[in-house]
């Protein structure tokens, strides 16, 4: 990949149109509309975008509203790759017959129930077959819009409607799948994961997995009040604080090779500095189970599997 | 609503939604209103872009932030996270 000859600054992002509107009727506080914004803010001509049904999908079109201003379709939780795949070939053929000139852009946009659970097997399908489109997963670690329902993409030990935690249960017993490591193996050419909280990050991501031919796959950390729990006003904070404890490391892997983000890279050249997870836990009502004694062994485990999977990453990045 | 809907003649085809969301406003979901410091503000232009309702707009013309009061939703991000400290969250009503 050649050097990226945009920048985005601050003052060029506030003067461009905004894609997705205001007066859509996320929560007070929504991490993945932010999400949302900035990767809209990151496009750099016609883009279609594609909607698996979610979060997102419901509140930015509630009929007869949108609160989009790009071409925009809604499909079903499983198959929102599979839709992107079939955009990306009409305009291949489109532009075969000289219907237009230039390039247009697919960018699928999914949650997390929509990508680690019902939307995987579209996913790769769509990966294997090499179409060029941007897939972003936006992950607020549940089942959001439904009522706070655990998925593959909740955390050990968060406390979900179905998966409560109880005298004897912590909440959610499996831990995390790794997904965008998932997406590596693929052998797609750009993968990478991005947070909310580090918005130039999140826009030079999204603009590299545009640019780039083929399937690329971004992972947004997008954290959401309402099912984890805390004041609207600790979104970015909360996603921040993710990063800084390494719960969510910042690193991207281009044609595979994984390198750490500069966010990332402080906590592994200074691992003083890497805060230790419980600030994270401590923010969330959804985690607050795991403060009383009797699961006090949990945060442990947490912290420990943390540890091993940032170990795991260091090695992946040469920076053991 | 008064205004007659459109029967399922006038509507689109395939359910394609005709009205932008700038024509429904979510500001009366608000509790706490942020306000604007300019003079303690940096201009950084931070909370243009971290803001989820997109209700906070640079204006070029006056080179400062506004904001859009029909569409904020008082999540009180932008006061959490200003370096300056120069929004606050008051009680919608009192100030």
């Amino acid at each position: 990949m050649t050097l990226p000859s945009w920048k985005f600054t601050a003052k060029e992002i506030v003067k461009k149109p905004e894609l997705f509107t205001s007066g859509h009727r996320a929560c007070a506080g929504c991490g993945p509309a932010i999400a949302l914004r900035q990767i809209m803010k990151a496009t750099r001509g016609p883009t279609i975008v594609t909607n698996a049904t979610g979060c997102m999908e419901v509140v930015s079109t509630i009929y007869p509203y949108t609160a989009w201003k790009v071409p925009w379709i809604h499909t079903a939780f499983e198959n929102v790759a599979a839709n992107a795949s079939g955009i990306e070939a009409a305009l291949k053929a489109m532009k075969r017959k000289e219907m237009y000139k230039g390039t247009i852009d697919v960018i699928a946009f999914a949650g997390d129930g929509g990508t680690f659970d019902i939307g995987i097997q579209a996913l790769s399908g769509a990966a294997e077959r090499g179409h060029d489109f941007l897939y972003v997963l936006y992950d607020n670690e549940a089942y959001m819009n439904t009522g706070i329902q655990r998925s593959g993409g909740t955390p050990h030990g968060a406390s979900t409607t179905t998966s409560p935690a109880g005298k004897v249960i912590p909440g959610k017993t499996q831990f995390k799948k790794p997904i965008a490591d998932i997406m590596v193996a693929h052998e797609i050419p750009y993968v990478a994961t991005a947070s909310i909280a580090y918005w130039q990050d999140v826009l030079m991501k999204a603009r590299k997995g545009l640019e780039v031919e083929g399937p690329a796959f971004l992972h947004v950390f997008a954290p959401c009040p309402r099912g984890w729990r805390y004041d609207t006003s600790k979104t970015v904070e909360i996603a921040r604080l993710a990063v800084e404890t390494c719960v969510f490391p910042l690193w991207e892997a281009v044609n595979g090779n994984y390198s750490l983000s500069p966010q990332s890279k402080i906590a592994a050249l200074k691992p003083d500095r890497k805060k230790p997870v419980i600030d994270y836990l401590k923010m969330q009502r959804r985690f607050r189970h795991l403060f009383n004694p009797s699961f006090e062994h949990e945060r442990i485990v947490i912290q420990e599997r943390i540890d091993k999977r940032w170990g795991k990453l260091l090695k992946k990045c040469d920076m053991a | 609503m008064s205004e007659r809907k459109k029967g399922w003649k006038e509507i689109p085809v395939g359910g394609v939604c005709w009205k932008p969301a700038t024509e429904y406003s979510t500001g009366d979901w608000r509790t706490f209103k942020p306000v604007h410091d300019s003079e303690k503000c940096t201009k950084c232009l931070l909370c243009p872009i971290i803001c989820p309702d997109a209700s906070i707009n640079w204006n070029t013309a006056t080179q400062d932030i506004e904001f859009n009061y029909n569409f904020c939703k008082g999540c009180g991000i932008c006061a959490n996270e200003c370096p300056a400290n120069a929004i606050e969250m008051v009680r919608e009503g009192e100030a």
